[in-house]
């Protein structure tokens, strides 16, 4: 049976409900559990999910839902009390400090008046009107929030550029402004290379590989995705190049998205001739004959856009930089090699399991030169999507943190019950050859990914010891997680751990090749 | 154009939305201010889009009516009967607190309150009977708001009772308000017994000519000052009158003396005053209320001069929308309840004592009163945070009622319904608790946030008169 508790005008943030939902879920005798506020979206995410009742039609946004599914009906006080202690904790947590929030950015603007970037991560109908307040108040905005209209996006762009203002997002995970990362970001070296991304992961991927390396970052904006369409029109990407160009501390740029609209393209290119800055570009996927007009130096791999703006900074030859990844190639035949022993006959396929959606792109891409009928969830060849994408199908990538596995609960990145839950479900398929996975660390992450995930993978190898485990670990070690420590631990445990996402999806693309021998 | 500016300067950011971010920030050593944000209310996108678009004429009339509060001189000029100096006061009237009601919906302690006032009246002698002429339609019901009155709790006002008289000096408008009657069983938490009865005459027979006479004598007393000082003092002259009564009680001993002969009624008004601490709260409400019709009928003005609940609803008006009442359901509060009572024995909120907030005191003044922290949460700090937050809702600052621990910043005053339906945050109100059945009294004291609804259907009234012109 089903029941509710209904709270009138207690509004709770989405992810405060989330952990509190994932604690409620786990209590005795719940069989099922949701608590949300009740908006039209989440009345129908609780149809869907049979744990609608006729009464909550008559409450809306600011009302929250506790849904209880149940067969013990003597249970649904005591569970409804441990409910309502857990939210009482987390509100609490929130107001420990004893210091005054304000409640509207108006009232932050008075209290801290040097303030100069805001950063939203409110509901998408939310977040435009409270970036447009913040832009007209002066301030430079990063807009975490996704499902904001494009007619929003353009309106808030339009507006930034007219008061020569940074809009990042929306959708923009990743930034790091004066050395400060934002969200999701990584603790980068200080640098001469500034970066100009339209996505998050690559440019996460990008900036801690050039710190890795011990080069550093001036500064690293995050358009959102959405920049490089042609409705935008790369707005925020020319603008950004405009500030780059002019800016002292930075000397050599690099561009990090999936293939702009042409016509956005043709804008960047036209912007490149008047950059006398060395420019490096990784758009993913791209007709690298596209790209030729534009006097970018263009890389086939975010690693080896990292690499190209490491070697410009420290004055060498690019062409080193391809000599290095050719004589690093050699070493990872052997590798391949080792792995293909210990894979039994019959298993075939690689089955990727990505937080980042730019990683799982960047796989798709290095992985199809060679290897036929991928698929994957956000496939970039539409032939090649998954029909379900819970479960896997000969060759498959999966993006966990495409919308479909996102609705109601965390990122990937901070959660990784889904993932680790696919893994064993692939180390049970006797099919699989390679479990591929990311760790993307640095500041917004979980801050203990190796606690989370080891045991899931000690588990899947004694399911299954004859599948070879490999990843890449984007992070560098001044993260909170700490890149170095984290792939000791992945390695003691006979994990894989490739220097990068491409390098890793290299090692995939021998060892299928190898076993298809 | 471009944004090369943010890089000269270290970055200071406000996060709205995730903690998370905020922590991040914080424990690299950034510079971050969190928002608690919430959701607007949920209004109609049209409404907010017209008073966006009015904010300048909006802007322009709330700067009258904030001069005309932060100008206003209430004073008390005497006292008198209230047949004799409340507009349309007449005999079978009920004066009542909230908004107007009709009696088939009073709740439990105005509706023992009434038939209180209908016993003290000589109408009847007891509940049935007084219960049978007030349904039978033998009285009139009229809100204490619509007579230059306020009341306490169910705020009950008959013909014959006392009141005190007060003026604003500034534009000669006056207030009325009943004597306070103490704790215990009383006619303004809805008691109507012989004890009740015989305190309410006594106030009529001795108290009132007493203090009519020395109030006569001083001429006036400057209010004002009083609650400037109280709230230096510990008061929020809500839910804590303790300096307020103490300062009157100051003012009007030596007089008491000087004009009442009768050593054994001096001394029993005195210890009445001082055993009192609630005296001061009605000449606290008057003075809210004297100072804010003052305000009224300043088109296009989005303040609200009265917020007050009659137990059942809880309503409000604004100075640019006329006498219209803007009315939602009345909570239950937050509160602190008297050993062997629960939320289950409490009536939804009641009283006129609300003006206290809407003039910027009471639940605005509260980091003025740390002696009433229990009632909030524990701890000084959430008294101060309350305060704070109320200035997000408040079109201006008091230039007289200050809070010391905040470096003797003016209180939050004069409620924006804009800010309050645009931010989703509405006044918050500290109070005192009826039990819902008559007769019984309070059961307790605490906080509450005024409901949405009423403060929705008012900025609906506003925009819908600023469209229409």
């Amino acid at each position: 049976m089903i029941k509710s508790l209904v709270k009138k005008g207690e509004y709770f943030d989405s992810v405060s409900l989330m952990i509190v939902g994932k604690d409620v879920a786990q209590m005795d005798f719940v069989q099922d559990a949701t608590v949300v506020m009740a908006t039209q979206e989440n009345k129908s995410i609780l149809k869907t999910a049979d744990l609608y009742l006729d009464e909550f039609e008559q409450y809306d946004d600011t009302d929250l839902l506790i849904v209880i599914k149940s067969d013990h009906e003597e249970k649904f006080d005591e569970i409804f009390k441990n409910v309502d202690d857990l939210l009482v904790e987390i509100r609490n947590k929130k107001d420990d400090q004893g210091t005054f929030n304000p409640r509207s950015l108006e009232n932050a603007i008075q209290i801290q008046p040097e303030s100069n970037i805001a950063i939203i991560s409110l509901a998408g109908r939310y977040a435009g009107a409270e970036a447009m307040k913040a832009l007209k108040s002066g301030l430079h905005v990063m807009l975490f929030s996704d499902n904001v209209p494009i007619e929003t996006e353009i309106e808030l762009k339009k507006y930034a550029l007219e008061n020569d203002l940074l809009m990042m997002g929306p959708d923009c995970g990743t930034s790091i402004i004066n050395g400060v990362p934002l969200a999701f970001s990584n603790a980068v070296n200080k640098g001469n290379i500034g970066i100009i991304a339209a996505s998050g992961t690559g440019l996460q991927e990008v900036s801690s590989i050039i710190s890795e390396e011990g080069f550093g970052i001036s500064q690293a904006i995050g358009t959102g995705g959405r920049d490089i369409k042609e409705k935008v029109g790369g707005m925020m990407f020319i603008s950004s190049l405009d500030t780059l160009k002019d800016d002292e501390n930075t000397d050599v740029i690099v561009l990090v998205s999936k293939p702009p609209h042409p016509a956005v393209l043709k804008k960047i290119n036209a912007k490149l001739k008047n950059i006398s800055k060395p420019v490096v570009s990784i758009f993913l996927g791209a007709d690298s004959n596209l790209l030729k007009e534009s006097g970018a130096i263009t890389a086939e791999t975010l690693e080896e856009a990292a690499l190209l703006a490491c070697a410009i900074s420290d004055d060498l030859e690019i062409s080193k930089v391809s000599e290095f990844l050719e004589e690093r190639r050699k070493d990872f035949g052997k590798i391949a090699s080792d792995e293909v022993k210990k894979i039994s006959l019959g298993r075939k396929y690689i089955r990727g399991l990505f937080s980042g959606g730019t990683l799982c792109d960047e796989v798709q891409i290095i992985l199809k030169k060679d290897i036929e009928n991928i698929f994957s969830n956000r496939a970039l060849d539409k032939q090649f999507a998954l029909a379900d994408s819970w479960i896997s199908k000969g060759h498959t990538l999966v993006d966990l943190g495409e919308d479909e596995f996102t609705v109601g609960r965390l990122h990937p990145m901070m959660d990784f019950d889904l993932r680790n839950k696919r893994i064993l479900q692939e180390a049970k398929d006797k099919e699989t050859a390679i479990i591929l996975f990311d760790l993307v660390l640095g500041y917004g992450a979980n801050e203990d990914p190796i606690k989370e995930i080891l045991p899931i993978i000690k588990e899947a190898q004694i399911i299954a010891p004859d599948i070879s485990f490999i990843c890449s670990v984007t992070g560098t070690k001044r993260d909170p997680q700490n890149r170095g420590k984290t792939i000791k631990s992945l390695e003691k445990n006979g994990i894989i751990v490739m220097p990068s996402n491409a390098a890793a999806a290299e090692i995939v693309n021998l060892i299928i090749k190898k076993i298809n021998q | 154009m471009n944004f090369k500016k943010l890089f000269d300067k270290k970055i200071e950011v406000v996060n709205i939305g995730l903690d998370s971010f905020k922590d991040d920030l914080e424990k690299q050593g950034e510079k971050v201010v969190n928002v608690e944000w919430t959701p607007p209310a949920n209004i109609d996108e049209n409404i907010l889009k017209i008073l966006q678009k009015n904010k300048t004429i909006i802007e322009a009339a709330n700067e009258k009516v904030l001069e005309i509060i932060l100008n206003g001189k209430p004073y008390l000029v005497g006292l008198d009967i209230a047949r004799n100096v409340i507009p349309g006061m007449k005999e079978n009237l009920l004066l009542h607190s909230g908004p107007p009601i009709t009696w088939d919906r009073v709740s439990g302690p105005m509706k023992g309150a009434m038939i209180g006032a209908i016993i003290y009246e000589g109408k009847a002698k007891n509940f049935e009977e007084a219960e049978k002429l007030a349904a039978a339609g033998e009285f009139e019901f009229s809100p204490c708001h619509e007579h230059e009155t306020v009341g306490p709790m169910a705020g009950v006002v008959s013909a014959s009772m006392p009141v005190f008289v007060l003026k604003n000096e500034t534009f000669g408008n006056y207030a009325y308000c009943t004597l306070n009657e103490g704790l215990g069983k009383v006619l303004r938490y809805g008691a109507y017994d012989n004890e009740t009865i015989e305190r309410l005459k006594w106030i009529e027979n001795e108290l009132y000519p007493t203090l009519k006479n020395a109030v006569e004598l001083l001429g006036k007393i400057d209010l004002k000052n009083i609650i400037a000082q109280a709230l230096h003092m510990g008061d929020e002259v809500h839910n804590r009158n303790r300096a307020g009564t103490s300062l009157f009680y100051r003012a009007i001993a030596p007089a008491i003396v000087q004009t009442c002969d009768k050593q054994e009624i001096v001394a029993k008004v005195l210890n009445f005053i001082n055993g009192n601490d609630h005296f001061f709260l009605n000449l606290s409400m008057p003075v809210g209320k004297v100072t804010l019709d003052a305000a009224r009928n300043i088109e296009n003005s989005s303040i609200v001069v009265a917020m007050c609940r009659n137990g059942t609803d809880f309503g409000l008006q604004l100075a640019g929308t006329k006498n219209d009442w803007f009315i939602g359901k009345a909570l239950v509060p937050d509160a602190l309840y008297f050993p062997g009572f629960t939320k289950d024995d409490a009536n939804p909120d009641i009283g006129d004592s609300s003006i206290t907030e809407t003039v910027g005191l009471g639940g605005f003044a509260i980091a003025a009163s740390p002696a009433i922290v229990q009632f909030v949460g524990g701890t000084a700090n959430d008294a101060v945070n309350y305060t704070l937050a109320m200035y997000e809702i408040a079109f201006g600052e008091n230039n007289m009622y200050q809070i010391p621990y905040l470096n003797f910043r003016g209180t939050p005053t004069g409620i924006d319904v804009t800010k309050v339906v645009e931010k989703g945050l509405t006044p918050f109100i500290d109070t005192g608790v009826a039990h819902k059945d008559p007769g019984i009294g309070q059961v307790g004291a605490g906080v509450l946030s005024a409901p949405m609804d009423p403060f929705i259907k008012a900025a609906i009234g506003l925009a819908k008169q600023l469209k229409n012109k």
